[in-house]
């Protein structure tokens, strides 16, 4: 139970009727004065002392309701008010007053059409320019991950562990190249084929590992996803103990073993 | 002042004539605040018109437990015409220069428009302290909160509330409310 006496000298009741609190503490105050009389009562005085005071700083007595009237007709659905001049005033016009006001209304309506359409026309671009913003926004993001990827690719490959073991050409393309870098203790193999050229459609790299003695080649996977303008270094598990390093040439899905006559780089690790 | 409710209920159902009765009530009343602010009659007359027809076209956004229905047309009203500050109309009238507070306006008046409470508001504006002055300004007629109300007065924000409560205690016993 709340100490009304104490609740009303609080001046909340004040700043209830002003408007001044949060929407919350006002609908608490709603609930109090729709429980206590008395604390209904002394809103009702503050708001008529407010009202009161408020009338008396009028500049002037307020234009009558007839002036707002005609901005609020044609708000449906309404009660209409009964407006006994109304047949009156209707009878008056004259039809070249009818014509203007058409016309006006004709031009109005051109005018509203013409803003709409411009409008709309606005909107257009926005929305385009707004593509083109995510558009750019998307291929940055794209740019910022490939800059990322290279530059944690060439972290690794800087590392003063790796085997940097360069590809020769071979028989098959002489302007071929590769380079494999090896991460002995981390059993990585970074391989690099920017300077192979793009396979043909239907067949895939293979990259192999070799032991010598007796010549022993282990697939370390194939090149998935070559794309000559983006990422030209691969990245493979390498537990093996190579001494050299082969690409060649293969069917999509790769071989259990290389295909020779394909072979288009070949290096040996150096001792 | 018992607030109108059966006519509050007509009129959120868009009855015409409700809300002629509701603006005669509160024409006045509104039209003071907003002059309040702006200090200019012409651009309070372009606001008071507005805020009717906002309050007709949002008659169904009141809710009766949210707060007093006066209290709801007086935002509209206070909001409307602290936007119109922020126009060019007003920013080229000179007239907001002279008065700063409510009290200005009632006190350069010589003759009231609203009659009934000439006498006692003269009576109330004489006897009032200048701190009331100031807080009835900014908490009534300007809507601030207690908080902004205290930053700008740099008053302790306890001391707002009773304040503002014996200040309008004051002017109930003026205009002899019971």
């Amino acid at each position: 139970m709340i100490d009304i006496k104490k609740y009303i000298d609080s001046g909340v009741l004040e700043l209830y009727v002003f408007g001044n609190i949060s929407e919350a503490e006002s609908r608490e105050v709603s609930s109090l004065v729709a429980e206590h009389p008395e604390i209904l009562k002394e809103v009702e005085r503050i708001e008529e002392a407010m009202i009161r005071l408020s009338s008396a700083a009028t500049p002037s007595l307020p234009k009558s309701f007839d002036h707002i009237f005609k901005y609020i007709q044609g708000d449906t659905p309404v009660i209409p008010l009964s407006r006994k001049d109304d047949t009156a005033i209707s009878r008056k016009h004259t039809p070249w007053k009818t014509y203007l006001q058409i016309a006006a209304a004709a031009l109005l309506i051109g005018t509203i059409g013409f803003q709409l359409s411009n409008n709309q026309k606005l909107k257009n671009q926005l929305v385009d320019s707004q593509e083109k913003q995510i558009l750019l926004e998307t291929q940055t993001g794209i740019a910022e991950e490939r800059l990322a990827e290279t530059n944690l690719l060439l972290e690794r490959i800087s590392d003063k562990n790796i085997i940097r073991v360069p590809l020769a050409a071979q028989t098959v393309d002489p302007e071929a190249y590769a380079s494999v870098f090896w991460d002995d203790a981390k059993d990585k193999a970074y391989v690099d084929v920017s300077g192979l050229p793009q396979p043909p459609a239907g067949k895939v790299y293979q990259v192999w590992s070799l032991t010598f003695e007796p010549l022993t080649p282990t697939s370390l996977g194939i090149i998935d996803g070559y794309n000559s303008d983006g990422a030209q270094i691969f990245e493979f598990d390498n537990p093996n103990a190579s001494q050299a390093f082969g690409i060649t040439l293969e069917p999509e899905g790769g071989s259990e073993s290389p295909t020779m006559e394909q072979l288009y780089t070949l290096g040996v690790v150096a001792p | 002042m018992t607030q109108p409710d059966l006519l509050i209920e007509r009129f959120q159902q868009k009855d015409e004539k409700a809300f002629a009765e509701i603006h005669a009530r509160y024409s006045e009343s509104l039209f003071g605040v907003i002059h309040a602010v702006l200090h200019d009659t012409e651009l309070s007359e372009e606001v008071l018109q507005d805020t009717f027809v906002k309050i007709w076209k949002n008659a169904n956004a009141y809710n009766p437990s949210k707060g007093r229905f006066f209290t709801w047309i007086l935002n509209i009203a206070r909001n409307g015409a602290i936007d119109k500050t922020r126009s060019k109309a007003f920013k080229n009238s000179k007239q907001n220069q002279s008065a700063s507070y409510f009290v200005d306006i009632l006190e350069e008046q010589s003759n009231f428009t609203s009659q009934m409470d000439a006498i006692g508001i003269k009576k109330y504006i004489a006897m009032l302290e200048p701190v009331c002055k100031k807080v009835i300004d900014l908490l009534f007629f300007k809507g601030y909160t207690q908080k902004e109300a205290s930053e700008k007065l740099e008053m302790p924000l306890g001391t707002i509330k009773t304040r503002n409560r014996i200040c309008i205690k004051k002017l109930r016993e003026v205009l002899d409310i019971k």
